[in-house]
C-alpha cells in the first residue's frame, strides 16, 4: 500500500483566523435603538470610579464577514450529521430537526423562567410529563429535572444520598465504584465530600462478587454503577449486587450513560436502584452542540423522594372539577436545595419530550432493541479477520449497546496504538471510537454505533478499521503520522501544557 | 430498519432473534409488558401538541416584560440562530479529536478571550452549566486553593446561587455565612466582621439581585487581607460599563451567560463563564481551550490543562463536569461580535439611561417608592404601597409583566418589586408600565374596592 502523498488540502492552506484578527476600527454589524431617553453623562447616573474606564475590546467586524467566519469555521468541524461518530458512551444519536423547532416557538423561548406559575401551565405541563415518561421508562416513582447535565446528576445523587443517611441519624463516608466507571463518577465522589472504593472487576466484565462483599460495610453510603457498564455488557449479577449493598445499609446509584442499551426491556428501578440519572443528551436526542448543552434529570425512588431538589413540578387536582394545574413546590423541608438557578435546562426537556412523542412507547423500546443489534452485528463483524486478530473484543461476550476492543496486539505485532487507528480513522471521514477508556483494558476502542446507523455504515466503518490495519501490516508509518486530510493535523498537545495559551492578547497583555 | 436487514445481521451475529441479545439481563429484571407511554405520533401530531403546550405560555412577545432577576429578555440576532443551527456546531461532541474539532476549539478559544476581556481576568473556561452552579464551582476552587471551607456571601448575590452555595457546601462541607444588605448595597463593616481567616471565599454580585452596584473593590479589602478569594459574580452585560472585576481585586469571576446571545427558555440551557487570575488556571473547572500548532507548524487548537479533568484525573480532578455548554458559549460569543467594541458600550449605556427614567417615572407614582438609591444598571428595586401579588395579576391583566416579586427570597421585602430592562423595552413600554403600575397599586389597595374578574377589568383601560 502506498503511503499518502503530502500534499496540502485547500483547508489546511487556510491559517486559522479568528474573529479578532478580522477586527478593522469602525466596522460594526448590529445597530440598537435609537436613544429615546434623556442622554444623561453616564458619570452622573454611576459614580466614576465604578465605571470601566476602557471598552472592552470586542471584535468590530460586519456582519458578512462573522457570518463568513463562523461558517467557514464550522467547516473545520466533523459533525454528526457528515459522518458516523460510534464514540462509545456517548450515543450519538441522530438529532431529530423537530424538536429544534418546537423548542423555538415563542411560548418555549421566550418563556421567562420567572413567570407567574399560573402563566406558564404548558411548560410545566410539558416539565411534569417528561417526569411522566422517565419515570415509567426508569421505573421508579419520582423525577427532578433539575440537573444540567449527567455528572450535575450524579451530584445531585450522591448529595441526596447524604441528606438520606443524615436523616437516619448515619454519617457514612464511602462510596463503591468499578474500575469501569466513567471519571465523572470518582470526580463526584470527592466533590461530595466522600472517599472512593474501587471495586474490581471480574473474568466476565462485571463486578467481582467477592470484592464487593469485602467492601461494602457500614460506611458505605453508595454504590455508583452503569449497567450496562463502559465495557458494553449488562452485570448478571445485578440483583445479588443490589441486595449487598442493600444489607450493608448503602444506596445504589445508576449512571444513565448507557440507559439507550435497555430502554423497555428493563429498568433500572426494578434492578434494584435508589437514584437514576438520565442523559437527555444521549439516550433522548438533544444534540451534543459540540459539549453541551444537554440535561441530567434524576429518578428515584420513594425512600430518597423527601431530599429532592426544590423547586419539583407538582399536579394539583381542582376541587371544583377544573382542570388540573401545575406547579412549582418549594414547600419541601427536607430537600437538598437547590443544584442551579431556576427549573433546568427547559429547552432540552422540550426536545426530548418530543422526541418521546414522536417514538412512543413501543419506539423506544425498539430504538434500544436497534442499538443492541447493531452493536452485536458491528462486533461479529469486527471479531472476524485482521480486527479480530490485532484489535479483539476485550470481554468475549455477547454486548449491549456498545463493545471495547483492546488494540493491544496492533501495537505489539503491527507497532500501530490505537490513537493511531483512531488519527487514521479520521482520513476515512469517520469519528474515530471512544479511546483509552475504560483504563482496565488496554489500548481501549469502545465503539458505540446507535440504532440510528445503517448497515452500510456499520460495513464501511468495519471495512476502514480492516484497510487501517493492513495498510500497518505493510508500513505501519502510515498510521503513525495521521492524520492527513484533515484541517490540521496532529497537534502538539504538550507545548499547549506547558506553556498555555488560553486567549489572546488584547487589552490584558 | 428493514425485516431483511434484520435477519442479515441475525444471521451475521449467529442468533435467531433480536431477543436473543438480551439473554444477560435476568429474567427478574427484564420488563415483560410494554412501556407504559402512548403509541409515537407522526411529526404533524407531535408539532401540534408541543405548539398547544406552548400557546398556554405568557411569554415575551405575549406581553411586555420587565421580568429579569439574572435572566433577560434581550434581543438574539437572527445569526446567532443561523449560525448555531449549522450541523457543524449543532451535532458532533467535546473536541476529544482536535484534528476535526478546530471549528469548536476556535470558537472556544474565541470564547474565552472575550471573557477575558468583559472581566478582566487573565483565565476563562469553555463554560460551566449556568449561573448559580458556577457560583458554587467558584467555591470549591476557593476550598482548594486556600485549603479553607469558610465561605460568606453578601445577600445582593442571587438567592439561587446562594442556595446552590448551601447545597454544594453540604457536600464538600462548608458553611455559608450571609451578610446582609444597607440602603441597597452589601453592609461593608458586616461583611468585614463576618470574614476572618478561616474564610476561603468571599461572593459579591455585581450588580447585585436588587440590582445595585457594589463598590467591588472596597469591599475586596478585607477578604486580600486574610487571605480569602474573592469571587465576583456579574451580569456581563452590565460589564460592557462597569469597572472589570479583574481590577477590582476580584480573584475569580463568574456568572450567568444567557444575556449574552441566549434566549429565555423558561431558565435554560445557557452558560455559565468562569474567568479566574493566572495562579489558578490549573484548578479551573471544566474544558479550557488553548493554542498550538500541528506537526507542520499550522496554527490549531486543543482542549488544554486536561489534567484538570475529570476523564483523567478521576477522583482528583478540580470537577466532576463533563457536558457542559458549548453551543450556548458559541451563542455569546456571535453577539458579542454583533454588538462589537462599540455596540457592547452602546448596549450598556442605552440600559443605565433607560433605567434612570423607568426609575425616575416610576419614583413619582401614587403608591411607588425606591427601595434603595445605589447606582444601577439595568434593574432597579421598589416598593410598593399596596399586597404585589395582587398588583402584579392587574398588570399581567393588562398585558404587562411588571416585574420580579421580592417576598419569596427577601421576607423583609414582602412589599418590594424588581423591575429589569433590555433594549426591547422602550421608552414607550415604560410609559406603559407607569400607567398600568399606578392604576393597579390604586385598585389593590387595601381599602380598595373588591376587584372584578379581569376580563371587565380590561374593558377599563382608556384605548
Amino acid at each position: 500500500m502506498a503511503k499518502p502523498e503530502l500534499t496540502e488540502t485547500p483547508m489546511q492552506g487556510d491559517p486559522a483566523t479568528t474573529i479578532f484578527e478580522r477586527s478593522v476600527e469602525g466596522r460594526r454589524a448590529g445597530a440598537l435603538p435609537e436613544p429615546d431617553v434623556p442622554e444623561t453623562p453616564m458619570d452622573e447616573l454611576i459614580p466614576k470610579r465604578l465605571l470601566r474606564g476602557k471598552p472592552a475590546e470586542l471584535p468590530e467586524v460586519s456582519e458578512p464577514e462573522i457570518v463568513r467566519h463562523y461558517n467557514r469555521i464550522s467547516r473545520r468541524n466533523f459533525d454528526l450529521d457528515t459522518g458516523f461518530y460510534p464514540l462509545g458512551s456517548c450515543t450519538m444519536k441522530h438529532n431529530p430537526r423537530l424538536n429544534e423547532r418546537v423548542a423555538a416557538l415563542p411560548g418555549h423561548a421566550r418563556l421567562h423562567p420567572a413567570q407567574d406559575p399560573r402563566r406558564a401551565q404548558g411548560a410545566l405541563e410539558l416539565m411534569w410529563r417528561l417526569c411522566e415518561a422517565l419515570s415509567e421508562i426508569c421505573g421508579l416513582p419520582y423525577v427532578s429535572l433539575q440537573p444540567s447535565a449527567g455528572s450535575h446528576g450524579e451530584l445531585a445523587g450522591l448529595l441526596l444520598t447524604r441528606a438520606y443517611h443524615a436523616d437516619r441519624g448515619e454519617e457514612r463516608t464511602k462510596v463503591l465504584t468499578p474500575d469501569t466507571a466513567h471519571g465523572t463518577n470518582p470526580a463526584t465522589v470527592t466533590m461530595a465530600g466522600y472517599e472512593v472504593v474501587k471495586l474490581a472487576t471480574n473474568e466476565r466484565g462485571g463486578i467481582d462478587l467477592d470484592d464487593l462483599r469485602a467492601r461494602a460495610d457500614s460506611e458505605t453510603a453508595c454504590l455508583m454503577l452503569t449497567n450496562p457498564n463502559t465495557l458494553g455488557l449488562f452485570d448478571e449479577n445485578i440483583t445479588e449486587i443490589a441486595s449487598i449493598v442493600h444489607e450493608a445499609g448503602g444506596t445504589l446509584y445508576y449512571d444513565g450513560a448507557n440507559l439507550n442499551a435497555v430502554m423497555g426491556r428493563s429498568r433500572p428501578g426494578d434492578m434494584g436502584f435508589d437514584i437514576v440519572h438520565l442523559n437527555l443528551h444521549k439516550s433522548f436526542s438533544q444534540p451534543h452542540g459540540g459539549g453541551g448543552p444537554g440535561a441530567g434529570p434524576i429518578a428515584v425512588s420513594e425512600r430518597i423522594e423527601p431530599f429532592l431538589p426544590r423547586p419539583q413540578v407538582v399536579r394539583r387536582e381542582s376541587s371544583n372539577g377544573a382542570e388540573p394545574a401545575f406547579d412549582l413546590d418549594f414547600d419541601r423541608p427536607k430537600s437538598i436545595g437547590r443544584l442551579r438557578g431556576f427549573q433546568g435546562n427547559f429547552g432540552v426537556f422540550v426536545r426530548s419530550y418530543a422526541y418521546i412523542l414522536s417514538l412512543g412507547g413501543d419506539g423506544l423500546t425498539e430504538a434500544s432493541e436497534t442499538a443492541v443489534l447493531n452493536a452485536n452485528y458491528l462486533l461479529a463483524r469486527m471479531s472476524e479477520g485482521r480486527t479480530g486478530k490485532f484489535a479483539p473484543v476485550a470481554f468475549d461476550r455477547r454486548c449491549m449497546h456498545e463493545f471495547v476492543l483492546s488494540g493491544a496486539p496492533a501495537k505489539k505485532e503491527l507497532g500501530i496504538n490505537t490513537l493511531d487507528v483512531a488519527k487514521r480513522l479520521l482520513d476515512f471521514g469517520m469519528h474515530p471510537p471512544t479511546v483509552y477508556f475504560p483504563l482496565l483494558v488496554d489500548e481501549a476502542m469502545m465503539i458505540e454505533p446507535t440504532e440510528t446507523e445503517t448497515r452500510e455504515t456499520l460495513d464501511a466503518f468495519a471495512e476502514a478499521i480492516d484497510s487501517i490495519l493492513a495498510e500497518a501490516e505493510d508500513d505501519p508509518e502510515v498510521a503513525q503520522n495521521a492524520p492527513y486530510t484533515t484541517p490540521v493535523r496532529r497537534l502538539d498537545e504538550v507545548t499547549a501544557n506547558r506553556r498555555p495559551i488560553v486567549r489572546q492578547p488584547l487589552s490584558l497583555s | 430498519m428493514t425485516d431483511d436487514d434484520r435477519g442479515r445481521m441475525l444471521d451475521a451475529i449467529g442468533v435467531g432473534s433480536v431477543d436473543e441479545l438480551f439473554e444477560d439481563i435476568p429474567a427478574d429484571v427484564r420488563l415483560d409488558r410494554p412501556l407504559k407511554l402512548p403509541d409515537g405520533l407522526p411529526e404533524t401530531e407531535v408539532f401540534d401538541r408541543l405548539a398547544a403546550l406552548a400557546s398556554r405560555n405568557a411569554h415575551a412577545e405575549a406581553e411586555v416584560s420587565f421580568l429579569g432577576a439574572g435572566m433577560y429578555d434581550h434581543y438574539v440576532p437572527a445569526i446567532v440562530d443561523a449560525i448555531t443551527s449549522r450541523s457543524e456546531f449543532l451535532t458532533p461532541y467535546t473536541p476529544y479529536q482536535p484534528e476535526i474539532s478546530q471549528g469548536g476549539l476556535q470558537a472556544m478559544f474565541e470564547f474565552q478571550t472575550a471573557m477575558s476581556e468583559l472581566t478582566g481576568l487573565p483565565v476563562s473556561n469553555a463554560a460551566l452549566y449556568e449561573g448559580p452552579s458556577s457560583v458554587a464551582s467558584a467555591a470549591y476552587l476557593a476550598l482548594g486553593a486556600t485549603g479553607r471551607k469558610k465561605l460568606v456571601a453578601s445577600r445582593g448575590v442571587h438567592p439561587h446561587s446562594r442556595e446552590s452555595l448551601v447545597t454544594y457546601g453540604a457536600g464538600y462541607g462548608s458553611e455559608v455565612a450571609e451578610v446582609d444588605l444597607d440602603a441597597g448595597v452589601t453592609d461593608a463593616s458586616a461583611l468585614a466582621d463576618a470574614i476572618d481567616d478561616e474564610t476561603a471565599a468571599v461572593f459579591l454580585q455585581q450588580p447585585n439581585f436588587l440590582g445595585a452596584v457594589e463598590d467591588v473593590e472596597s469591599l475586596a479589602q478585607r477578604a486580600k487581607e486574610v487571605g480569602a478569594l474573592v469571587v465576583v459574580a456579574c451580569d456581563p452585560v452590565a460589564l460592557s460599563v462597569l469597572r472589570p472585576p479583574g481590577q477590582c481585586g476580584a480573584d475569580v469571576a463568574v456568572g450567568e451567560g444567557q444575556p449574552l446571545g441566549n434566549r429565555l427558555d423558561y431558565g435554560g440551557p445557557s452558560f455559565g463563564f468562569f474567568c479566574a487570575t493566572e495562579e489558578h488556571i490549573r484548578r479551573m473547572p471544566g474544558r479550557i481551550a488553548g493554542e498550538t500548532t500541528d506537526v507542520d507548524g499550522r496554527r490549531g487548537f486543543v482542549l488544554t490543562l486536561q489534567t484538570r479533568e475529570q476523564h483523567i484525573r478521576r477522583e482528583k480532578a478540580t470537577h466532576n463536569i463533563c457536558t457542559a455548554q458549548a453551543l450556548n458559549a458559541l451563542a455569546g460569543i456571535i453577539h458579542l461580535s454583533w454588538l462589537g467594541k462599540r455596540g457592547f458600550v452602546e448596549l450598556g449605556e442605552l440600559l443605565v439611561r433607560r433605567t434612570a427614567y423607568a426609575r425616575e417615572r416610576l419614583a413619582a407614582l401614587d403608591g411607588v417608592e425606591l427601595l434603595h438609591q445605589a447606582p444601577v444598571v439595568r434593574e432597579f428595586a421598589v416598593r410598593l404601597e399596596a399586597p404585589v401579588a395582587r398588583v402584579l395579576e392587574r398588570c399581567a391583566a393588562e398585558g404587562i409583566g411588571a416585574g420580579y416579586p421580592l417576598g419569596r427570597d427577601y421576607p423583609e421585602h414582602e412589599d418590594g418589586l424588581l423591575i429589569a430592562l433590555t433594549e426591547r423595552r422602550s421608552r414607550a413600554d415604560i410609559d406603559r408600565l407607569a400607567e398600568v403600575l399606578e392604576k393597579a397599586i390604586k385598585e389593590s389597595r387595601a381599602n380598595a374596592p373588591q376587584a372584578g374578574t379581569p376580563g371587565r377589568e380590561a374593558e377599563d383601560v382608556p384605548a
